[in-house]
């Protein structure tokens, strides 16, 4: 089910003010992350973003059209390198 | 022969359902279309005069996206998922389910027919 739309998107607010903050200074620094369940706004677009995947911070440069997506779904979880005995099928 | 949306000739069956013959028109547009249209829903597909035939069409034309270009964007909207790198669109990439679904057994409709492993049971005594 989608979010209400009286809230507005979720954004964590310290994030949020790194971020801003970021594009004031219109600087690129990288911006870590635990937040994965923070929507990508349209201030961010530019900005390089490690998001935490649970072990480390996967570095996520965000574009146009990921604007309304969220962070979490850039940085994979889990890691998934085929079953034993398969032949290789050069996916990392 | 009534032609609408390109290749589809529905004939024979109620307007109704003639429609959902059509590529990205299910029963309720159909009621839809036909009401706009002003036939009857129960109005046999054949039985459509020129007029009306033509009345459908115009409808479907400028109200609708079906056939190729609603595949197409369809297509584009996957497209995008893989492009930009999201957990969806990885799931497409290797033909698993998107939304959450467990894969340890079933979910056959998106891994496709069963792949037998050999010698992977165990002999249990």
């Amino acid at each position: 089910m989608s979010r209400s739309l009286k809230k507005g998107p979720y954004i964590h607010y310290k994030l949020e003010k790194k971020v801003l903050a970021n594009v004031e200074a219109k600087k690129k620094t990288i911006i870590k992350t635990w937040s994965r369940a923070s929507m990508i706004s349209p201030d961010f677009v530019g900005q390089t973003i490690a998001v935490h995947n649970g072990n480390k911070f996967i570095p996520v440069y965000i574009t146009e059209n990921m604007v309304g997506h969220k962070l979490g779904e850039f940085a994979p979880t889990r890691i998934f390198r085929g079953h034993a005995g398969k032949k290789d099928k050069g996916r990392k | 022969m009534a032609r609408i949306a390109g290749v589809d000739i529905p004939q024979n069956k109620r307007g109704e359902i003639g429609l959902t013959y059509i590529y990205g028109i299910g029963r309720s547009t159909a009621q839809k279309i036909l009401t706009e249209a002003g036939i009857d829903w129960n109005k046999k597909v054949q039985d459509w005069d020129d007029d009306e035939q033509n009345r459908v069409r115009t409808i479907i034309g400028d109200n609708f996206k079906v056939e190729g270009e609603l595949r197409s964007e369809t297509q584009m909207n996957i497209k995008r998922l893989m492009d930009i790198g999201t957990y969806r669109g990885i799931r497409h990439r290797i033909g698993l389910p998107l939304r959450g679904q467990k894969t340890k057994n079933n979910a056959r409709t998106r891994k496709g027919r069963k792949k037998t492993v050999a010698n992977k049971k165990k002999a249990v005594k």
